[in-house]
């Protein structure tokens, strides 16, 4: 079911004074916290939290053939389950489109930055190579699942191990990797744009936008979501927003 | 019997010397918790609070509910029971033609009901007849689990007056556990606050001593 | 390979030993009622939503709620990853989760509803669907779904021809027999009960008697985790 007039209208006045219903600033993150290496069965694994938001991914390494345009260099998969565990919205099922859409831009972040070294995942060119498989659960929906699962991949690929031995391949190695991207989201509602939507806040978007910025400050993968508009400016405005931000979630995730 | 916490399964005493009341069921002669909840003996029943559920719509209850649906001549409200809830157009304050239901109320709008009637198949009717029962179109709705709702409103009303003294808030309890509330923007925040903590903290005792505090810590802390 | 040496299993314990349990009631926020519970190298997490309305319509049971469990392991919680969606053996296990939970709940309180319960497996290592239907129970009681006891789950088998208590993953592998068992604990009422492997009568009187034990033990550090999340706290 949808939100209620009685709460849009809450939003919305609050919006109008400049507060969000949890006090935090348009700028201001919930409090992140990172679990690594909790799954034994996973090559690597990682729990994030942002405020209630609560997500799962896990690294399996698989062997197969390289993609034919790309003989020399591993590959990469990516799959966000919006599991009925995590939202009495969550359906079982095939996923739907928002569970694809949510996949295919936590992916785009990570390819695009060149965070895998995926010329390192190299077993026999042409032949064999490395396929890291990134699954990524929903455990608990409280808004913005979109960088909820963008750091819960990274601090998962950060301590995953190549399983040589298990494929009696020589010793395992650590995953090789370069920076991580940072996945910053905004949501728009009664003119203005919040950074880190909480679930309320998700539920009157109206439209939203992710970006994922480097450890330079560039842009590597944006999405817009959502049949709602952003003006040039405010796409500008949250880029910037999004290089400031970024900078303490980098530190928190290599901390 | 002293209150305890008790389980589904924990047996609470014998058809011989014990009623049966809520939240328990009967095996031979023996009465048992159907409940994670609060076990007490009272008028010789036994009775088990629930700590946590949906909510079990009574008759009379004055409830919040959203409406879900706009019929032809009717509409269903989510009352945050298993099943919404129906609004006949012969049960609100206004004359709604047929097929006019959504001029009046629209899905996603709030209203104050009265529950009406609970048949065998707990089909559920409300109504809007009663004084108090009307559009909620201001303030903010708050959720809180049914269970927790006669803590919020304390014995004798105790609770619930110590929230309205502290923050000088307008408060309507509904009994399904969505609380409505107006007042001015940084108290309703601390009585948000407040109630978040009586929900959070039912099960204990001494709760309005510790909200009292709360509450006074909170308005000395946002400069009183 | 000997999987059982000087009366100790390949991870130590005594053949009438449990693996270490740890069970959290309600740690999830959305859920109506939840429960996360570690079991040796086991992780599950259980989340309860209902009862609600049962849709679509034609799954109705007019005189009852339907419960519907579902069983599913993440595709991270095994050795080769898992691709996502259920296999028939997660639907088998749904089902039977679904009817041993069935149950206890006194679902006569609830025509026309539904009762979601998802058990989800983040990491595997033998005895999931055990696992699994101890947190459920537990996710059910927290939810505060009225029922006549909290089920509870343990397997037993046959490893070197010794009867033992809760397989670990070679031995489930290796062993002689597998027999998972769910009850409820107040009167042994058996609820789940399956077995592959080879066993003599005698052999299977022994074992389930041995996951009945374990079942015992069990069904107390579920009480527990529920009594815990409403502990008072100090100066009350």
């Amino acid at each position: 079911m949808g939100i209620s007039c009685v709460k849009r209208d809450y939003l919305y006045r609050l919006a109008k004074e400049g507060k969000r219903p949890d006090g935090r600033a348009f700028d201001e993150y919930r409090p992140i916290e990172i679990e690594r290496g909790i799954i034994n069965m996973a090559e690597g694994s990682a729990k994030v939290k942002i405020g209630n938001t609560t997500v799962i991914a896990g690294i399996k390494m698989g062997i197969g053939e390289p993609y034919p345009d790309t003989p020399e260099q591993g590959a990469m998969s990516t799959a966000a389950e919006l599991i009925p565990l995590a939202s009495p919205d969550f359906e079982s099922g095939p996923p739907r489109a928002d569970a694809i859409e949510l996949s295919r831009v936590v992916d785009r972040g990570i390819r695009e930055s060149g965070f895998i070294q995926l010329d390192k995942l190299c077993i026999e060119p042409g032949e064999k190579v490395w396929i890291v498989f990134i699954d990524i659960h929903i455990l608990d929906y409280d808004g913005n699942l979109f960088d909820a699962c963008s750091l819960a991949a990274s601090a998962a690929l950060m301590n995953a191990k190549i399983p040589n031995e298990r494929f009696e391949l020589g010793e395992d190695a650590p995953m090789p990797l370069d920076d991580p991207p940072i996945s910053c989201t905004f949501v728009k509602y009664n003119g203005v744009i919040v950074v880190d939507p909480l679930l309320d806040e998700d539920e009157v978007a109206e439209a939203r936008y992710t970006v994922a910025i480097d450890k330079n400050g560039d842009i590597r993968a944006m999405q817009k979501g959502l049949s709602g508009s952003f003006t040039v400016e405010e796409i500008k405005n949250s880029i910037n927003n999004a290089r400031v931000i970024s900078k303490s979630i980098r530190k928190l995730l290599e901390g | 019997m002293e209150r305890k916490i008790v389980i589904p399964g924990t047996l609470l005493g014998k058809t011989d010397g014990s009623k049966q009341g809520r939240g328990t069921f009967r095996e031979g002669e023996n009465i048992y918790s159907s409940r994670l909840g609060i076990a007490e003996e009272k008028s010789g029943y036994v009775n088990v609070i629930p700590l946590s559920g949906v909510y079990d719509p009574v008759v009379g209850d004055a409830v919040i509910g959203v409406i879900e649906e706009a019929s032809k001549m009717s509409w269903m409200v989510d009352i945050m029971a298993p099943y919404p809830a129906m609004l006949r157009v012969e049960e609100v304050p206004w004359r709604v033609e047929f097929g006019e239901t959504s001029r009046f109320l629209k899905t996603g709008e709030v209203v104050v009901v009265n529950v009406l009637s609970v048949n065998e198949a707990k089909n559920i009717e409300v109504s809007m007849r009663d004084k108090h029962c009307r559009k909620v179109e201001d303030g903010v709705i708050v959720k809180i689990q049914p269970s927790k709702v006669p803590r919020v409103i304390g014995k004798n009303g105790s609770m619930v007056s110590l929230l309205r003294q502290h923050t000088g808030c307008w408060i309507f309890i509904g009994q399904n556990g969505r609380i409505w509330i107006k007042g001015k923007d940084d108290k309703m925040t601390i009585l948000i606050d407040a109630i978040k903590k009586i929900e959070k903290e039912a099960h204990t005792t001494g709760l309005t001593d510790k909200i009292s505090k709360f509450l006074g810590d909170e308005n000395k802390s946002k400069g009183d | 390979m000997e999987l059982i040496k000087d009366g100790k299993r390949l991870d130590g314990r005594a053949p009438d030993e449990l693996r270490p349990i740890k069970i959290e009631a309600g740690p999830l926020s959305r859920a109506d009622g939840s429960c996360y519970l570690e079991w040796g190298g086991n992780k599950v997490m259980a989340a309860v939503y209902g009862p609600k309305e049962a849709v679509p319509r034609h799954i109705q049971d007019s005189s009852k709620a339907v419960i519907n469990a579902k069983y599913n392991m993440a595709a991270f919680s095994v050795d080769d990853r898992k691709r996502p969606g259920p296999d028939r053996r997660s639907r088998e296990i749904s089902k039977i989760a679904s009817e041993a939970l069935e149950n206890v709940i006194l679902t006569e309180m609830f025509p026309r509803a539904m009762i979601d319960v998802c058990i989800e497996v983040l990491d595997a290592e033998a005895g999931t669907r055990c696992a699994g239907i101890t947190a459920a129970a537990v996710a059910l009681a927290d939810a505060g779904i009225p029922m006549r006891d909290i089920p509870v789950a343990c397997a037993a088998g046959k490893v070197d021809g010794v009867v033992v208590l809760d397989l670990v993953g070679e031995e489930d592998k290796k062993g002689d027999a597998d027999l998972p068992v769910a009850i409820a604990p107040r009167n042994e009422d058996i609820l789940l009960l399956q077995m592959d492997g080879h066993m003599t009568p005698a052999e299977f009187d022994e074992a389930l008697e041995l996951a009945l034990k374990g079942c015992r033990e069990i069904s107390e550090l579920q009480k527990e985790a529920l009594l815990k999340k409403y502990k008072t706290t100090e100066g009350e």
